[in-house]
């Protein structure tokens, strides 16, 4: 379209300078920077600054009243990751944030393939209800669970009933992969969809018309094609699974301490805050590793 | 959008376990929040075990009053927040897709971390910069600041700019950009060129992303928690404290009034998008 207004506005319309164009340029930089300005300077003073806060922090020295030293930088608070309760904690969220990213993704690969196989109409409702446990208010989600869960809750009651004796899950880690799969599902399903809808659906049949076997036809055209939903899905589970803190606080028991507890308990209980600093540093560092591989990868924004 | 074909739908023994599966996802999301609801009714002592219909827990949430103000607390933090971050999230969704200009891609990342950092690491963040903050003050001005309603709004303005912009974003990033330039050959100045043009079409996402800061601010306990100071405590933290100390049933009652308005903003929220989605197709 524009090739065809382009000729007349160039020579009806008055010529612009070069020295004028670049004016307007200029004019317009500096408008968008101002428009940006607010954001930006919020930002960069109340979470850029923050940011770097803790990892000033995190080399700094808990001194004897239980307050920071900042004067002497050292790598202390990074030397106790080794340690064997750190370790131990360490490892086991890793351990627990995989599990959890597993099933999230074994429940919501197929659901997702269901719903954006579907017409229009039943895909839109079915997304909706997807939809209202993901913004329904998260200590509540996980509250729930604690009722299920309980000595005498309702799944206690019903295996009673069936004769399978009691079920006692909470307070065990069994109990925060239930919590954890509940909170983060939403997240594994919604990108999952928005990579399966976007399949070329002509490419499957293309493979069947090669006589590709339907299992054949999943696995080597539409998985591949939805690998960018798969691995954007996984991180959004696996990283606020790693730092959960809300989940394990509420369904988990004194032996299972994962890392999002242990780092608020450096902060609030042990006032060990350089050691704190460090252990958030190793969340975000994983954040920042996962993130970086997905755009790598090919991914888009989210 | 190609046609889904018939080849996609899987036949047997798969076809029966993709259905059953999406039925049980649906269960596995429901039923704990249904059963929620039925037992806040309940009247028993133990907060899983039906005894009867009663309204009770929800008498006692009404008549504690340190629910009351907690909730107090969270309303205006939600409303207070909200407002601000609309409209720095605004401008900047403005910038970042109208604009080039110096430090875009800095500021383009910067926006975007918030989204994914995790609860407790942006916790840690603003408590020791609150802390950092209020030393550096008392130190050089003699300015004595506590942490409290102040903080827990900063904190919560500083994730929800974010989010805000990125839906404002994508509105703005579906508009049709010739029409600004009409208006703008039309000889209107930027300002009524937004104001008239630019504006009206991308207020339902303007909308959306209040929505949005609304429901992500009344659900934050992590953040909150850490930068809360006595007197100043938003109603999860106050519940999730309640919890923590051991269930009762009044919690159930908390619970699903804030269940109740976590739900009231999503369809809120559907509801723009729906009105949105109608007006596109009619404009």
């Amino acid at each position: 379209m524009t090739a065809v207004v382009d000729p007349v506005s160039q020579t009806t319309g008055p010529v612009a300078s070069p020295d004028v164009e670049r004016q307007a340029a200029k004019e317009r930089r500096r408008r968008g920077f101002l428009l940006a300005l607010p954001a930006y300077a919020y930002l960069l003073f109340f979470f850029a600054l923050p940011l770097v806060a803790v990892a000033v922090f995190s080399f700094a020295t808990r001194n004897r009243f239980g307050g920071v030293d900042l004067a002497e930088w050292n790598l202390d608070s990074y030397r106790r990751l080794g340690d064997d309760i750190v370790f131990d904690i360490l490892l086991r969220s890793f351990g627990l944030a995989l599990l959890t990213t597993v099933i999230c993704l074994v429940l919501a690969y197929p659901f997702a393939y269901f719903i954006a196989t579907r017409s229009e109409t039943v895909r839109n409702i079915m997304l909706v209800f997807v939809l209202i446990p993901f913004w329904t208010n998260f200590l509540v989600r996980n509250y729930a669970w604690r009722l299920l869960l309980g000595n005498d809750g309702p799944v206690s009651q019903v295996s009673q009933f069936l004769g399978l004796g009691e079920v006692r899950i909470l307070f065990t880690p069994l109990a925060v992969v239930i919590g954890l799969v509940y909170s983060f599902l939403p997240f594994m399903i919604l990108p999952l969809y928005a990579a399966i809808e976007r399949i070329d659906w002509r490419l499957v049949e293309a493979s069947r018309d090669l006589y590709a076997t339907g299992r054949q036809a999943m696995t080597k055209v539409v998985f591949p094609l939805s690998l960018p939903g798969v691995i954007a899905g996984s991180i959004l589970v696996f990283v606020p699974s790693l730092g959960a803190y809300v989940t394990p606080e509420i369904l988990g028991g004194a032996k299972t301490t994962l890392l999002g507890s242990y780092i608020v308990s450096q902060f609030l209980t042990a006032r060990n805050w350089p050691a704190g600093a460090a252990l958030s540093m190793v969340l975000l560092t994983v954040m920042l590793t996962t993130t970086v591989i997905y755009f790598r990868s090919g991914g888009r924004n989210l | 959008m190609t046609a889904v074909g018939p080849s996609v739908e899987p036949r047997g023994l798969p076809r029966f376990a993709m259905r059953a599966n999406a039925w049980l996802v649906y269960l596995f999301f429901y039923a704990p929040i249904i059963l929620l609801v039925v037992f806040s009714f309940s009247d028993d002592r133990l907060v899983g075990r039906w005894g009867g219909f009663t309204m009770r827990w929800y008498g006692e949430f009404a008549n504690n009053s340190q629910v009351q103000q907690s909730l107090w607390v969270s309303v205006r933090v939600a409303v207070v927040s909200t407002l601000v971050a609309v409209v720095l999230g605004t401008l900047a969704a403005l910038a970042l897709v109208r604009f080039r200009f110096f430090g875009k891609k800095v500021f383009d990342a910067l926006l975007y971390l918030p989204v994914i950092i995790p609860d407790v690491t942006m916790a840690v963040m603003m408590l020791l910069f609150f802390t950092r903050f209020f030393d550096v003050l008392d130190d050089t001005f003699g300015l004595q600041l506590t942490k409290g309603f102040g903080s827990i709004v900063v904190s919560h303005i500083a994730f929800n700019i974010s989010f805000v912009s990125i839906v404002v974003r994508a509105r703005l990033e579906g508009m049709d950009e010739t029409l600004e330039e009409a208006a703008v050959d039309l000889y209107a100045t930027p300002w009524q060129s937004f104001r008239h043009v630019t504006f009206p079409q991308i207020l339902p996402g303007i909308a959306g992303g209040a929505l949005l800061a609304l429901t992500l601010s009344l659900d934050d306990v992590v953040i909150s928690q850490f930068v809360a100071g006595p007197g100043s405590t938003t109603l999860p933290v106050f519940v999730f404290g309640l919890i923590r100390r051991g269930v009762t049933p009044m919690i159930n009652a908390v619970s699903v009034v804030m269940l109740v308005a976590s739900v009231t903003l999503v369809l809120l929220s559907l509801l723009v998008q729906r009105s949105r989605d109608a007006a596109d197709e009619t404009g």
